[in-house]
């Protein structure tokens, strides 16, 4: 079973590329498949017959006891028998159904086939969480099924509207499939229905259970679905909406009914809802004149039928409903096959217009009358010996006693009667001669388009007399109902007061047909009391507003609003949580020492200012003084490494800082109404308040005492005496190795941003640098074109090798001489600090943030040819390369001593350098120091010179060339004034 | 543990001012919010360091005893520095959202994605839905038989 339903799989996804190759033919191929499966079924009846069951089970989810168990009984036997049969003569009519030069034909046919294979998984799995998982695809293909006609609206509103009551249905009856295989531990659809459990859960669980069996079938209140789904080329409504789909709720009914028929509400729900939707879709139907409308309809009001009958819970009844299962499959798919090609071959459906047709089409006609007599329950067809059993199973419930019976008996019978009319009325409308009308014209059409509504037919027809062959092949299924029965499927059996009934309901169908005009008269009078199609809209709608309605509550999209609810929140949780504690610390000092106090003071000012300053780089300079304090700070609490760092990192972010803001207006435009302002500061407070106290609650909630006390023999061990960069390089390095990670992804995000044709743009080079490096030429004095033309100064030695490039009035001659003066010095320092680290403050951060800065120098003094000059390498060959170190440092140790990071190290007495230790901790280091640098390197490199270069471009449109635009600028720079080179 | 009053007041201020900043529309005014705050997180985990110390390095002599407690000092040090990496990265966003949308003198300062919408212009996103579930409707009543 498993591997029919894998070819299934198969066979659909490559049906796509055979109906491309094959056209419609290639629904005679595919239609084998089920037709095999269909064959298979068959080769199963022996076992079946004798009570047994063909079971198979592959273990899926053990943990959840989940598996891919399949389980044929009887019943399971006859459905699967249906969906393939069916399955089979759809796909075949199909070929004829179907112009070569249809749209999308190949995903008709993969989803048809598809679904044919979904639904004999569904009716054989016998893990309920698995038949749940088949149940859910049905409802995904029947929407790609109705949707087929894409450029519909009513197509893809009926598609959609099936969907969601469907899979609403499954939703909710999902939680009951958990509930009731949690409750009884096992998720054996077998098992649980032999050993049933019982107790408030399981009823809940049963109920939830009913609702989506009650949706999937399109009962009232979800029947609206299943006339929309009309919309759907015929096949599909034949085989999905007739014969199939909508028989997966009555089959969980059936399936469950054995077990549970006697959990509190089943019965009420079941017989109330079904009798009325039995009521509700013959009215409805009665009064449509589309003969498609009729049919759905109909399959409503069959469908309510049917439900009460499997869910009665009576053997008799259970038999009755499976035979009554399979002559509704074999009628209404014939019919809406009948209907699909008087369709396309009239070119129309509406019952009008058609006139005729009984005499010009005798075969047609035939098979109809057939189909549409078993509709009504007339001898000797398979829907009378149905019906038949129907009426003696509801009597002798009533007669034992249950008043539900004579409910169930007198709901169904007034059913019938209308069943009986519109089955009447049907034949009528589709074959009957209009005298005042002509015959409809038909195009022709070969014989073998009739062929699949002439087997069901013929099926239909042959059934009735041989039901007692029937009768046994279904009988194990009853006889799992518990409390007997003896009743047979025969098509006579004898005068008895079911055949009564069924005169008189045959009869009363006849006068409602004859009668029919005082009866549409009297049906136009009755108001429409609920339409569930409108309420669905309506609600449909409801949900949508509402949920607009709350988005536009919650998000403005706007970055204030969404932080002030994330900092409310905070306040409210962390406020709560630290007002209940009970563990503050014994011990605050007021200050550690009395400059600290002043220190706060000046920082707290300053932030403060920056609060209520509109000038961005006045707030950014009050931001830079709290760094600035804490540096102070950090270097009179004893941390020097941390004075160091920060110090050279606060520099370095003033200097950003001003390159970013350089080309940003200078005041800050205020769109802050004073409401806003006064929320602000109050969140601010709270903020700033509840922070305060975990700070003082973490100083108090200390049990233990620190790991500070071993750490430095660790450090000793690691050849280092400067505990902060041991433990960054050796102790802690793996945390280091992910925070350069950070900051490589950092400066290639930063260099993405400005960078945006690609990064590896030249780098700003002069032209014959190397001719200029040289000492003669350095001190020549050189003749500057522009300042020559500005009058001023007439020549100038040239302190930076770039220095000629910048415009005269930017340049200044003091800042040249210092940064010729500090740059080579500083890069010695960051090179001592990288080594010196190890054992005073100092490291590869604190070195790779000086050389940063000595290129910012640089950069400052002469420009982006300058820094192009003073590292003429892309930084991202630096970041990789440190990267390498420090991951190499890794990997290396894994080979020699098997744990990553581990160091090694090698002492050495040098005479004049003295005692020289060297591990492996330093390349790390050195690491570390390169990323740093090409941090740098790409932060001035995008936000200084890439940002000249955009801002250069943008002015020269209309005022000069520059020189070296034909050096740097790349094609895509825009000619015109500030224009993005990507448009947003 | 014990610590000293004044730093705690002065990280609150600096959280206090840092989140009232950042709740601003402009982005400049958000990353200098953020600054502030990531200066007073670097304050809160110093804190946690305890009274003023000697400096962790080891000497070998008896002034070792007095060393500051170095594991928030290793914890803050790579924060410092990617602090400054991420400062950076917000920066080039604000250069770049500047000159994608021509904010021109407008600086940083972005409207709210949302904020022109109604409950009208809202509905509009619903029109093809609605429209489809009509002609559903519509087609069912199509079918309906007059009584003649």
């Amino acid at each position: 079973m498993a591997t029919i339903l894998l070819i299934f799989l198969i066979l659909s996804l490559f049906t796509p590329a055979l109906t491309r190759r094959l056209g419609p033919r290639v629904f005679y191929l595919i239609a084998l498949l089920p037709a095999a499966a269909f064959v298979f079924t068959l080769g199963q009846t022996g076992l079946v017959t004798r009570g047994g069951a063909a079971t198979e089970s592959i273990p899926w989810i053990p943990q959840l006891g989940v598996a891919l168990s399949f389980r044929v009984d009887s019943l399971a036997w006859l459905l699967a028998l249906v969906v393939t049969g069916i399955g089979a003569l759809v796909l075949v009519y199909c070929a004829r159904y179907f112009a070569a030069d249809e749209p999308a034909l190949g995903r008709f046919a993969a989803c048809l086939l598809a679904f044919a294979g979904t639904m004999y998984g569904l009716v054989t799995a016998d893990d309920i969480v698995l038949m749940f998982m088949f149940w859910e695809i049905t409802s995904v293909l029947s929407y790609l099924l109705i949707g087929h006609y894409t450029f519909k609206r009513e197509s893809r509103g009926a598609a959609l509207q099936a969907l969601l009551v469907t899979t609403f249905g499954g939703l909710v009856m999902l939680v009951g499939v958990v509930l009731l295989s949690v409750t009884s531990g096992t998720t054996s659809l077998a098992l649980l229905v032999a050993e049933p459990v019982t107790g408030p859960v399981a009823g809940w669980a049963v109920l939830l259970i009913l609702v989506g069996a009650l949706s999937k079938s399109a009962l009232v209140p979800f029947h609206f679905w299943l006339p929309a789904a009309m919309a759907a080329p015929t096949p599909v409504s034949a085989y999905l909406h007739a014969a199939a789909m909508v028989k997966a709720g009555i089959y969980l009914v059936a399936r469950l009914a054995p077990g549970y028929a006697d959990t509190a509400g089943w019965l009420p729900v079941l017989v109330t809802i079904g009798v009325w939707t039995m009521l509700v879709g013959a009215w409805r139907s009665l009064r449509k004149h589309d003969l498609k409308l009729v049919l759905a309809y109909g399959t409503v009001s069959q469908l309510g039928f049917i439900m009460v009958v499997v869910g009665f819970g009576s053997r008799d009844a259970a038999l009755a409903g499976a035979a009554l299962l399979l002559a509704h499959a074999l009628y209404k798919a014939a019919l809406f096959l009948v209907v699909g090609i008087i369709d396309h071959r009239a070119g129309t459906r509406d019952l009008r217009r058609l006139s005729g047709l009984g005499r010009s089409e005798p075969a047609l006609a035939a098979i109809a009358l057939i189909a549409a007599a078993s509709m009504a329950g007339l001898p000797p067809l398979l829907g009378f010996v149905a019906k038949e059993a129907v009426f003696t199973a509801f009597l002798e419930a009533g007669l034992a006693g249950d008043g539900w019976g004579w409910v169930a008996l007198a709901g169904t019978g007034i059913g019938s009667v209308l069943t009986v009319a519109y089955s009447i009325r049907f034949f009528w409308g589709a074959f009957g001669t209009r005298p005042a009308m002509a015959p409809t014209a038909l195009h022709p059409s070969r014989w073998d388009f009739a062929l699949a509504p002439g087997l069901l037919a013929v099926a239909t027809l042959a059934l009735g007399p041989l039901s007692g062959l029937l009768d046994p092949l279904l009988s194990p299924y009853a006889d799992t109902v518990p409390g007997g029965g003896d009743y047979h499927l025969a098509l006579w059996h004898g005068l008895e007061p079911a055949l009564l009934i069924s005169t008189v309901v045959v009869l009363a169908g006849a006068v409602l047909f004859w009668q029919r005009l005082r009866v549409a008269r009297a049906q136009a009078r009755v108001p429409d009391w609920i339409d569930a199609g409108r309420g669905y809209g309506s609600l449909v709608r409801a949900v949508d507003r509402s949920a607009d309605r709350v988005t536009h509550f919650a998000q403005h999209g706007g970055l204030p609003q969404y932080l002030g609810t994330i900092l409310v929140v905070f306040v409210l949780a962390l406020g709560f949580a630290a007002s209940v504690n009970r563990s503050w610390p014994e011990t605050l000092v007021p200050w550690d020492y009395p400059g600290q106090v002043l220190i706060a003071l000046v920082m707290a000012i300053a932030a403060a200012w920056a609060a209520r300053v509109v000038k961005r780089m006045t707030s950014v300079l009050l931001a830079g003084v709290t760094g600035y304090g804490l540096v102070a700070l950090f270097a009179l609490h004893g941390a020097p490494d941390l004075a160091l760092t920060q110090a050279l990192v606060e520099t370095m972010t003033l200097v950003v800082f001003v390159l970013v803001l350089r080309r940003l207006p200078p005041r800050i435009i205020q769109n802050n109404r004073p409401a806003h302002r006064r929320r602000r500061a109050l969140i601010g407070v709270l903020v700033g308040a509840v922070m305060g106290t975990i700070a003082v609650i973490a100083l108090g909630a200390r049990q233990d005492p620190g790991i500070a006390a071993e750490l430095p023999r660790l450090a000793l061990e690691a050849h280092g005496t400067n505990i902060v960069n041991v433990m960054l390089v050796d102790i802690r390095a793996w945390d280091t190795m992910g925070e350069i990670a950070v900051l490589i992804v950092v400066a290639t995000g930063v260099a993405s941003l400005l960078f945006v044709s690609g990064r590896a743009v030249p780098l700003p080079r002069l032209k014959g640098s190397r001719s200029q490096r040289s000492p003669r030429n350095r001190r020549r004095i050189v003749a500057d074109p522009q300042a020559s033309s500005a009058g001023h100064a007439v020549s100038r030695q040239s302190f930076l090798l770039a220095g000629r490039t910048m415009p005269e009035g930017d340049r200044s001659i003091l800042i040249e001489v210092l940064v010729r003066l500090l740059f080579h010095p500083a890069i010695i320092v960051s090179v001592y600090l990288l080594f010196a680290g190890h054992n005073a403050p100092g490291g590869g951060f604190a070195g790779g943030l000086l050389a940063g800065l000595a290129l910012v120098s640089r950069y400052l003094a002469g420009g982006r040819y300058e820094l192009g000059e003073a590292a003429p390498i892309d930084p991202g060959k630096l970041l990789g390369l440190g990267a390498v170190l420090a991951v190499g440092t890794a990997v290396a140790s894994l080979f020699f001593t098997g744990i990553p990071l581990e160091s090694a190290y090698a002492a050495v007495d040098v005479p004049v350098l003295g005692h020289l230790s060297f591990g492996t901790s330093t390349i790390f280091d050195i690491g570390v120091y390169l990323v740093v640098i090409g941090l740098a390197l790409d932060i001035l490199r995008s936000l200084g010179s890439e940002i000249d270069r955009q801002s250069e471009a943008g002015e020269a449109g209309e005022t000069r060339e520059t020189r070296e635009t034909s050096e740097a600028e790349t094609a895509s720079a825009p000619a015109s004034a500030p224009a993005p080179e990507v448009l947003p | 543990m014990s610590a000293s009053l004044t730093l705690v007041v002065l990280m609150a201020v600096l959280y206090a001012a840092g989140v009232y900043i950042m709740l601003e529309r402009s982005l400049t005014r958000v990353l200098i919010g953020f600054v502030l705050v990531g200066n007073a997180t670097n304050l809160l985990i110093f804190l946690m360091s305890g009274r003023p110390g000697g400096s962790p390095i080891i000497t070998g002599t008896a002034q070792d005893a007095g060393m500051a407690d170095p594991v928030p000092q290793v914890l803050m040090l790579t924060a410092i520095v990617i602090n400054f990496g991420i400062t950076a990265l917000i920066l080039a966003l604000i250069y770049r959202s500047w000159w994608l949308a021509r904010l021109g003198d407008e600086g940083d300062d972005l409207a709210d994605e949302h904020a022109g919408e109604t409950t009208s212009s809202a509905e509009e996103n619903f029109r093809s839905s609605s429209d489809d579930d009509d002609a559903v409707q519509a087609s069912l009543d199509a079918g309906e038989e007059e009584a003649r």
